[in-house]
């Protein structure tokens, strides 16, 4: 069963039981300062308990300040922006205390939720366990390596127990090899922990392997052009043929936006 | 038993997924660092050899002539001097009486920098109204302030006290509001984000991504309360409080130029070690951190 198909942004479907895990209505964003550029024009996006939503655009396009918005870091200039519950952000690049080993890192928001030194460490050693990190527990992150940090930030974020992770593509500065290994890390455990993940990229391959649903932003302002249902079969690999072709699709879309801008 | 990789295909890719991550990161870790011994000896053959220079030539220029002995002794009188002090309980007195001072001053002075260092970096109207008067202090003489402290305070501890002070606070403030300022946004972000704010962000983010800069302006602070200190006690000498710098002027006034500049060799030690402690607290939080340390 390796058929991807894709459909246009319809308004998503507001009767199910759950409640989303984030709304946002026709969230515009400018920024003050130099020429107020308009980051974000307008978008309404619902994002279902449990699903794992990527978001792909060229430069430009308010991915980042739409992670910014959900996570509390912002503000939106109008429209409003729901999240049920908590929403644990994780960057590009690891942001991981330089002074604090993997243990504590991983610790520092159970520590901030009050929760006593015995019970956070044996807290922290399991989501360390779950990203196979429990032997680098006192390492500091200096000692690991760009893929393990990664991990630790994952971990890090896991124990703030929020419901919905934010990631700004996370794994955009690492190799091809450990890339991979992570896709398949992050897939097992939002499977596991029922998480619900935005998850920004700039490659569409990646946003195709991860998603169930991909959603394409136009640049400047940012505007939602497009929404693809990813249907292929999880685990999936960044080689299958579903991904690559529904990938093909959305990389076409894409250029036809950022060419708008040269024209 | 029938092989059916398709029923389990699960659990087989669960353990293959684990082996090739541990591969990867049993792969990605290099190997260990190298021994200590080696670093040691190539971190002291350059002093040893800057001193066994530095006294050569205190020898040559005695040997010309240039001055009378009485005025400048030789390195091997000083020393042998320095060897009976060493022995003499005024001696240690002295020392501890003026590393009291010190100590006493530079703990106030840490402390009261700190707070006003974090009150200058967190407010917009103070840094407007004090920050550049914190820098410009720093560029004033502290011998400068002493007969003013003389007024105000007589010939007495407070008025070394209060030089101290002014002299110390300034730089440990301002190491803390560079520190501060240096912090990466992305840390401030992280710590947001994972549930910090307000006090708790500045405990648990903030400072501690501040303290590299902090224990710098800790180490110029004792400097300048060293200073401060020294000259302190050259022109406030009081009563039954025998001191370094009492001592020293004492020496000058009674022509004993041996004694004289084996106090000098003293103070100048207590400051070296005093400096080696926290240039070594310095290297062990840049190793900790992973900033390469050189030398």
């Amino acid at each position: 069963m390796t058929t991807a198909t894709s459909t246009i942004v319809q308004p998503v479907d507001r009767s199910s039981v759950d409640r989303p895990a984030v709304v946002l209505e026709r969230v515009t964003k400018r920024y003050t300062g130099n020429n107020g550029i308009l980051a974000l024009d307008g978008i309404s996006l619902t994002v279902r308990p449990g699903e794992f939503l990527t978001l792909v655009g060229a430069s430009g396009c308010g991915k980042s300040t739409l992670l910014n918005l959900v996570s509390g870091l912002d503000q939106p200039t109008s429209g409003s922006v729901e999240v049920n519950g908590r929403a644990a952000f994780m960057f590009q690049d690891h942001a991981l205390f330089p002074w604090l080993s993997a243990l504590d890192n991983v610790a520092t928001p159970l520590r901030l939720a009050g929760v006593g030194k015995k019970d956070r460490e044996a807290q922290a050693l399991d989501y360390l366990e779950a990203v196979h990190l429990a032997d680098f527990a006192h390492r500091r992150p200096h000692e690991l390596s760009g893929g393990m940090k990664q991990r630790v930030a994952i971990a890090r974020t896991l124990a703030t127990r929020a419901p919905v992770l934010l990631m700004d593509e996370p794994f955009g500065a690492l190799d091809a090899m450990t890339r991979d290994l992570l896709h398949d890390e992050l897939e097992s455990i939002w499977r596991e922990r029922n998480l619900t993940v935005l998850f920004v990229t700039h490659n569409v391959r990646e946003a195709v392997r991860l998603g169930d649903r991909v959603v394409l932003l136009s640049s400047r302002p940012g505007r939602v052009v497009a929404e693809y249902e990813v249907s292929s079969d999880r685990p999936r690999r960044i080689e299958d043929r579903a991904v690559a072709v529904l990938a093909g699709e959305i990389t076409d879309a894409l250029r036809k936006e950022v060419a708008r801008h040269g024209a | 038993m029938a092989l059916d990789l398709d029923s389990q295909p699960g659990v087989a890719r669960g353990t293959l997924q684990e082996n090739e991550i541990r591969g990867l990161d049993a792969l990605d870790l290099g190997s260990s660092a190298p021994p200590r011994a080696h670093a040691v000896w190539r971190a002291a053959w350059p002093k040893l050899a800057a001193l066994a220079i530095a006294l050569g030539s205190w020898q040559i220029v005695v040997v010309s002539g240039w001055r009378e002995s009485y005025v400048l002794p030789g390195p091997v009188p000083v020393f042998v001097e320095l060897g009976h002090r060493l022995v003499v309980q005024d001696f240690w007195e002295a020392v501890g009486i003026t590393m009291t001072r010190g100590v006493v001053g530079f703990v106030i002075a840490a402390a009261l920098g700190l707070v006003l260092g974090v009150l200058v970096a967190r407010s917009r109207i103070l840094r407007a109204a004090i920050g550049s008067l914190i820098t410009g202090l720093q560029t004033m003489p502290s011998i400068a302030w002493f007969p003013l402290a003389i007024l105000l305070f007589q010939l007495s501890e407070q008025a070394i006290l209060f030089v101290i002070l002014i002299g110390a606070v300034p730089s440990v403030a301002n190491g803390v509001i560079n520190g501060v300022d240096y912090v990466p946004s992305l840390l401030v972000r992280a710590g947001r984000n994972l549930g910090a704010s307000g006090l708790t962000l500045y405990r648990h983010v903030v400072l501690p991504a501040a303290l590299p800069s902090i224990v710098s302006g800790l180490k110029q602070g004792w400097a300048f309360a060293w200073r401060s200190l020294l000259a302190g006690e050259l022109l406030v000498s009081i009563a039954n409080r025998p001191s370094l710098g009492q001592y020293l002027n004492q020496s000058r006034e009674l022509g004993d130029t041996s004694y004289m500049i084996a106090l000098m060799i003293a103070i100048l030690t207590i400051g070296i070690a005093v400096d080696a402690v926290f240039s070594s607290i310095e290297g062990g939080i840049r190793r900790r951190r992973g900033v390469a340390v050189s030398g």
